[in-house]
């Protein structure tokens, strides 16, 4: 358990880190940025109780906020996404009933149910992001487009992620 | 009490998901600059508007004091400048510039006498050769013409006012270019008459006369008045206007003494002229 805890948490700094120092300073075609760090929270284990998921959600939307200048527009949808977990979950599938130790990882519950989890997941991250960001509905499909685009890019970040941290662990 | 804690417990998830999000959105709306700047923008653009044609207005109805108030400060930055000293000041302020050569030099004085009531007014200034003051010198101050040096002793200068019968300045109605000549009758103090203008030329109350600076005392532009009324006397082909003094002779204190730096050189060179011309 503790275990799980200090991999939480490490990976809490690490993602934030790698969002602010790395994928912040690329953009690809000057508006694809793909925001990986919501992986923390794709990652956090089923048993979170509500207000600590929804807590950490903050805290993290809060500390990308504070590095990109950009007060509340990344808390806002991180919560949001935070909020939504649950339910995708249960949109997904839930995870089997007699294993306590699984994590919502791609190692843990297959390549299959991973990859609709974190789509739809980063979808509706980035919809919730873009939309406070334009905040207006004028350019409507082009938003979209830019949401779908850089859902893709997030998306394929996290898998790569997860592939590297999956083998490390099967090396070992 | 005990429904809402199970309330609360029951939804707890709900309401700290709005506690949070009402929290992020506070933070993105306080610091929204693209929205804030938006709508700080269009106010400013509404209140700048509104504060420069304000301060137009005001400023312009200022423009008389604010006229007034630089003269004074004037006439104060050239008596500290030293010119106002009357025993040890024989140094004066020289240009040497090729393009633009100074043609006026201007001695700030002080009158010391002054009358306007008799038919032939003098005033006296508290300069004299010593600070450079000699015949001839125009006097004005800041707001006309107030008249012509007559005579200059060491320290003290005599100056004939405009208020006299001897006057004779070439006159100018800025309107229309039209030359004249300022004399004064004698009567009042406040209205001098401008004289030899054709009785064709259209004139109007209220217009400006200045100096036409053809006469080597007077710079050009210097105020003389403003037309009072006119009137073409029977049998005359030439108006007789009454204008009223920018001045206020009653009330002289600092004037400026002004030198024709070139009065010499015109005057040599009006002389041999004429006088080839009458060989």
């Amino acid at each position: 358990m503790s275990k799980v805890v200090a991999h939480n948490i490490a990976r809490f700094f690490l993602l934030i880190l790698l969002q602010v120092l790395v994928l912040n300073k690329i953009s690809f075609y000057g508006f694809l940025n793909p925001y990986v760090y919501i992986l923390f929270i794709l990652l956090l284990p089923f048993e979170t109780p509500g207000w600590l998921l929804l807590t950490l959600s903050f805290g993290l939307g809060l500390s990308v906020d504070l590095f990109t200048g950009t007060m509340g527009l990344h808390a806002a949808a991180a919560v949001f996404l935070g909020f939504v977990k649950p339910g995708v979950i249960r949109l997904v599938g839930e995870k089997p009933e007699y294993d306590l130790t699984t994590q919502p990882t791609m190692s843990e519950m297959g390549f299959k149910w991973f990859i609709a989890y974190a789509a739809t997941m980063t979808f509706i991250h980035h919809l919730v992001l873009n939309f406070i960001d334009v905040f207006n509905f004028r350019e409507f499909w082009q938003t979209i487009i830019r949401v779908i685009i850089s859902s893709v890019f997030t998306l394929l970040f996290i898998l790569v992620i997860q592939y590297i941290f999956t083998s490390h662990k099967e090396k070992r | 009490m005990r429904n809402i804690l199970a309330f609360i417990i029951r939804y707890n998830f709900m309401l700290i998901f709005i506690l949070f999000e009402s929290l992020s959105v506070v933070l993105l709306v306080n610091s929204m600059y693209y929205q804030r700047a938006v709508i700080q923008n269009a106010g400013n653009i509404v209140t700048g508007k509104f504060y420069s044609s304000v301060s137009n207005i005001s400023e312009y109805l200022k423009l008389r004091r604010t006229n007034e108030l630089l003269a004074i400060e004037n006439s104060l930055l050239r008596q500290m400048k030293g010119m106002s000293f009357l025993k040890t000041d024989t140094n004066s302020f020289w240009v040497n510039d090729t393009l633009y050569r100074q043609q006026y030099k201007y001695i700030v004085a002080r009158v010391i006498n002054n009358t306007v009531g008799k038919r032939n007014n003098f005033i006296m200034l508290n300069k004299g050769r010593r600070n450079g003051i000699d015949k001839d010198m125009a006097v004005i101050t800041s707001s006309g013409v107030v008249g012509t040096v007559v005579n200059a002793s060491e320290d003290f200068a005599w100056v004939m006012s405009v208020l006299n019968k001897q006057t004779k300045i070439s006159g100018r109605i800025t309107k229309n270019n039209q030359l004249g000549t300022v004399v004064w009758n004698g009567m009042d103090q406040r209205y001098g008459t401008l004289i030899d203008i054709p009785a064709h030329v259209k004139i109007a109350k209220g217009d400006a006369i200045v100096t036409s600076g053809f006469s080597y005392i007077f710079p050009a532009n210097i105020m003389l008045g403003t037309i009072q009324d006119f009137r073409v006397e029977q049998g005359e082909h030439f108006y007789v206007i009454p204008f009223k003094f920018s001045v206020d002779f009653n009330s002289l204190d600092y004037v400026y003494v002004v030198k024709n730096l070139f009065k010499k050189e015109q005057e040599t060179l009006e002389k041999t002229t004429e006088a080839q011309g009458n060989e």
